[in-house]
């Protein structure tokens, strides 16, 4: 990480309505490259929603500015936002019937590289990165997240972190669900994506995740804002006291 | 008359009543419209041995005795005028029609798809065949080695007469329903196959390998026969869309599978949007026998299509995969029957359907198990997929279970290109129509994966196209 470069992402002023409800209320991120940040809260805090905003989806509107590697892309299409070097890594990732993961993955890589790959050039690096991340190689003739366990779901949105090389990846609670195990090699995973200079913010539940990825910045998000910025050791001070400490009476908010 | 006749006594002077010694010129003085006049010339065109004409003459009368289906599109099958139909064109007069009259839209399908110049001619009708030759001797000689009959079906009556009169007409009754025995009036081209016994069909047969292939006849008749241990793959049309003037195109397939035979029948139908395809498929399956229809359906304006097996032999399987797209202003109204009237008996029916626009698919469905025949199993599934809000899909499954050791499953789903299928493979950069296309794709890829790869890549190609302009 470089202390002088630019922000890859940042965000300013961002509120997001679903219908008439607001549940983003005011965000701003500035986020380097090759900087983790989480954000942490409670459930219902409006996190998932403010990843998936930022992302592009059509459920939400999003009024404010979004910015990747300095240029205004807050108007832009998700698939836009991914060709420009955007990902986000799903709470819930679809299931896609009959598309296998490699035959998925080699439009994706085709897409955002912005050229058709060789297929014998990407699946020597598909299976070197499924090695990576411990999948069984007949993971690539599987269909995409179609009757697979949580576990491996996560695993495959990681290998498409590690394969899309995004300058930016928001991460929506890739450490739910995962055993020990799993857990581990999705922060390996996160790990190379960070020392690749992709700047990552990662939105958690708990802190456990953090004990294999160390943020360099840790924000507590509650109804729908930033109420705390603080480093690594405010995750365990939440891990230690839970959120209640910081309800935004409490802190001075509305 | 002092008595009615019954359906024995008909037919029997049809010779005196019809007949006439200048069947070419009936045809010129009265080209359209169906009488027994019509019947008897194409018997006679055709020198066809008395038991044929006397079939052909008996099916008429019953085309004109049943009744027009009283389910399915009924709206649309009021409107189709037999009248104004041609029931049979000479070869000579196959060439006559010009390029220039073949709609643009079909047109710029085969640019599109790549089609060569000689098999775009044919395939649009305005040339009578598009020949191999090369191919066509190859595989003849293979075929003859192993003893294997391959013909269109005028000449198997010709060549082969004793084993089309034993089958001809048993699987499929002239009395089985009104386009049955249309077929069965006035029928015309076709394939006829015989497997002898233990014998294996290497190649998919199509009849694109046939010498003077009547390969896109309206009233074309199928049969085949594969003996004891034989296998066939048989297959039917091409993706590239076929072009044809006349409105109706009614065939009949009849599959006889013997003991521990094995027939897959592959079609692929792509007829202009302003031709009624309403054919009639059955398989009858011996002991140990498999059947296997893989049937897809894209064009055509209405479609009523059932491919039945009918499980006749202890342990005998049917399965029937199909796919249907229901572009705007088309109707697919396909399915399949499965018949168990034996012991250990199987079945699997695969339905999958596309709708877009204002397209609509239907399945219709029916799966008998006859009492007494115990341990049968048997699995449907129908997979509807709805792009935009006007396409509809509707399920008819029937189940009629008359016994009580089977086992049954069922399962029905329909489902849209969903909002977030779409922002998942968007936000991965694929942009709309990239991201709807590979949902569609996947939604066939059973389907696909069953045809050989000529014929994978093409349908591919060919959904692509179909899918174009479908966004929002």
């Amino acid at each position: 990480m470089n202390e002088n470069a630019r922000p890859v992402f940042s965000c300013h002023g961002v509120h997001v309505r679903i219908g008439e409800k607001e549940v983003v209320k005011g965000v701003d991120l500035a986020v380097l490259p090759g900087e983790v940040h989480a954000i942490m809260g409670p459930n219902g805090s409006g996190k998932s929603t403010l990843a998936n905003s930022l992302m592009g989806h059509p459920a939400y509107a999003l009024t404010g500015t979004v910015e990747l590697a300095g240029e205004d892309v807050t108007a832009l299409a998700p698939d836009e936002k991914a060709r420009r070097g955007m990902f986000l890594a799903f709470q819930y990732p679809v299931a896609v019937p009959g598309v296998t993961v490699a035959s998925f993955l080699r439009a994706a890589v085709s897409a955002v590289r912005g050229a058709d790959v060789p297929v014998r050039e990407f699946r020597k690096e598909m299976l070197a990165r499924m090695e990576d991340l411990e999948m069984d190689p007949a993971f690539a003739g599987r269909y995409l997240n179609d009757g697979f366990s949580g576990g491996e779901k996560k695993r495959v949105e990681i290998l498409q972190l590690l394969m899309l090389k995004p300058k930016f990846a928001l991460l929506d609670e890739t450490d739910s669900g995962l055993d020990i195990d799993a857990l581990k090699v999705v922060a390996k995973g996160i790990n190379a994506a960070a020392s690749n200079d992709t700047g990552m913010v990662l939105v958690t539940h708990y802190q456990r995740l953090l004990n294999y990825v160390r943020p360099h910045v840790v924000h507590v998000f509650m109804d729908g804002r930033i109420v705390r910025s603080g480093g690594p050791e405010l995750a365990l001070e939440l891990e230690e006291r839970g959120y209640d400490w910081l309800e935004p009476a409490a802190v001075g908010g509305v | 008359m002092a008595s009615t006749p019954t359906v024995a006594d008909i037919g029997s002077d049809y010779n005196r009543r019809y007949g006439f010694h200048d069947p070419e010129e009936y045809f010129m003085r009265t080209p359209k419209g169906l009488s027994h006049e019509v019947v008897e010339a194409i018997s006679l065109l055709k020198k066809e041995p008395e038991w044929m004409r006397v079939f052909r003459h008996k099916a008429l009368d019953i085309f004109l005795a049943k009744p027009m289906p009283t389910w399915g599109d009924t709206a649309r099958l009021a409107t189709i005028d037999f009248d104004d139909i041609t029931y049979y064109v000479r070869a000579t007069e196959k060439q006559e029609k010009s390029w220039d009259d073949v709609p643009e839209n079909v047109k710029r399908t085969f640019d599109r798809l790549g089609i060569p110049e000689a098999e775009r001619k044919f395939l649009a009708g305005v040339s009578a065949q598009y020949e191999s030759e090369v191919v066509y001797h190859s595989v003849k000689e293979e075929l003859t080695k192993q003893g294997v009959i391959f013909l269109d079906m005028d000449s198997g009556l010709r060549e082969h007469e004793e084993i089309v009169r034993r089958y001809f007409g048993t699987v499929i009754p002239s009395a089985d329903n009104k386009f049955a025995a249309l077929n069965s009036a006035v029928w015309s081209g076709g394939s006829f196959i015989y497997v002898p016994k233990n014998t294996e069909v290497a190649i998919p047969l199509q009849a694109y390998f046939r010498i003077n292939a009547e390969r896109m006849g309206q009233f074309e008749r199928t049969l085949i026969i594969a003996d004891e241990g034989a296998k066939v793959h048989y297959i039917e049309g091409c993706t590239a869309p076929v072009y044809s003037s006349s409105s109706l195109h009614s065939a009949v397939v009849e599959l006889i599978a013997m003991k521990g035979a094995r027939i897959r029948y592959t079609t692929i139908q792509n007829w202009s949007n302003n031709i009624y395809n309403l054919v009639t498929k059955r398989a009858v399956a011996d002991e140990d026998a498999v059947v296997e229809w893989v049937d897809g359906n894209i064009g055509s304006g209405l479609t009523m299509k059932y491919p039945a097996v009918i499980l006749k032999g202890e342990r005998a399987h049917g399965e029937v995969l199909s796919i249907a797209f229901a572009g705007p202003g088309q109707h697919q109204d396909a399915g399949a029957k499965m018949i168990h009237l034996a012991p250990h008996t199987t079945s699997k029916i695969t339905s999958k359907s596309i709708s877009k626009g204002t397209g609509r698919s239907s399945y219709r469905g029916l799966v008998k198990i006859r009492n007494g025949a115990h341990g049968c199993k048997t699995s449907v599934q129908c997979d509807a997929l709805l792009i935009g809000d006007a396409a509809r899909t509707d399920t008819y499954p029937t189940m009629e279970i008359d016994e009580d050791q089977v086992s049954v499953e069922h399962e029905a789903r329909v489902s849209k290109i969903g909002d977030e299928q779409l922002f998942y493979l968007r936000s991965r950069g694929l942009k709309d129509d990239q991201a709807r296309l590979m949902i569609v794709n996947g939604f066939i890829e059973p389907f696909v994966k069953e045809l050989p790869m000529e014929y994978a890549v093409e349908l591919n190609r060919l959904i692509e196209l179909e899918m174009e302009g479908s966004v929002g």
